[in-house]
């Protein structure tokens, strides 16, 4: 078990050597991270959703029928209520990105308050955006 | 490059364009910029598609042609199509390191551009092409 053995590291600092996933212990700083990068390369992908909704529409009445009806099924909300918290969730791990280029946010405990509440935020921000969307349809 | 020491240059000076791909600041620099700009642009999006949810094809079209609709679906698309073009370049650089390298840097470029292309496409369509 390689650690990196710096000498007068508190003992809860001692860390592995090797920064792989498996041997790393999870920590929320870590998943938001993963999270980010999995929520950008979703959007990447998304993104097509938007194309697909745009060209429909842009190709007359029953190529748009077409696309309300897949975005209406059941699939195509549980695809949308996705997007909506990887779109969510990705813009409030950004901010958070905004928050330490302006060299705050680093200790400990804002750390740790910063990716709990990127998550927590994400998914009360989805529920109220969907809560609205079914209110207003 | 010289001793950093006994010079005149300012730091900033010195690493201008010498990024991994000697524009890393650049890149760094516009995954900001338009990640500043998709916080409004998004939230927009957002409140844009949950009034289209459930509306039939006439309304869909007068609300994407309505202005404002249009100028900010335009700038969201351009925006985002920008940032995630820089953001897949930085995850591609990060895992892939074989010769496959240049060509998903290359693919991760055209697919920005088609995206954009297609969707500005649709709303300049939508809302000059007489429908
Ligand atoms: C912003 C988020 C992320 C950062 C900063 C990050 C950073 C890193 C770093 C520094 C390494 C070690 C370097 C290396 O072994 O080449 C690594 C390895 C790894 N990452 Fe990530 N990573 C992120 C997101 C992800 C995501 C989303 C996944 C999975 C989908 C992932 C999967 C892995 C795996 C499997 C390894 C081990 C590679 C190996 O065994 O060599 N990472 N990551
Ligand atoms: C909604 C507002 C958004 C904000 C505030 C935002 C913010 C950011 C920031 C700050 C980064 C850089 C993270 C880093 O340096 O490690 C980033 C990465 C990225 N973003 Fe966004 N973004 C937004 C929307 C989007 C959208 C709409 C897409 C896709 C269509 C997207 C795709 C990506 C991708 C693929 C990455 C690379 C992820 C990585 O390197 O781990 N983002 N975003």
């Amino acid at each position: 078990m390689a650690e990196a053995n710096v000498p007068g590291t508190r003992p809860e600092d001692i860390r592995p050597l090797s920064p792989h996933l498996q041997i790393y212990r999870w920590t929320w700083t870590m998943a938001m991270s993963v999270a980010h990068r999995i929520t950008g390369a979703a959007l990447y992908v998304g993104s097509l959703l938007l194309v697909i909704w745009l060209l429909a529409l842009a190709s007359g009445p029953e190529a748009f029928e077409t696309a309300q009806w897949f975005f209406g099924s059941f699939l195509g909300r549980l695809i949308l209520f996705g997007y909506t918290w990887a779109l969510l969730h990705h813009m409030l791990g950004g901010i958070r990105h905004f928050i330490w280029d302006v060299g705050l946010g680093f200790d400990a405990a804002s750390r740790h308050t910063l990716a709990r509440l990127t998550l927590i935020a994400s998914a009360a921000l989805t529920l109220l955006v969907w809560v609205i969307g079914y209110a207003v349809s | 490059m010289a001793s950093t020491k006994h010079t005149l240059r300012t730091p900033l000076s010195r690493v201008r364009g010498l990024g991994s791909a000697r524009s890393g600041t650049s890149h760094f620099w516009h995954q900001r910029l338009t990640a500043v700009a998709n916080v409004p642009l998004a939230l927009a999006f957002i409140a844009i598609v949950v009034c289209a949810t459930g509306s039939g094809y006439e309304e869909a079209l007068a609300l994407v042609r309505s202005p404002l609709v249009a100028i900010l679906l335009l700038l969201f698309i351009l925006s985002a199509a920008y940032h995630m073009r820089l953001g897949m370049q930085v995850i591609i650089e990060d895992y892939v390191h074989s010769g496959a390298k240049v060509a998903a840097v290359i693919a991760n470029t055209f697919f920005a551009v088609l995206v954009a292309a297609a969707a500005v496409f649709a709303v300049l369509k939508i809302t000059f092409g007489g429908m």
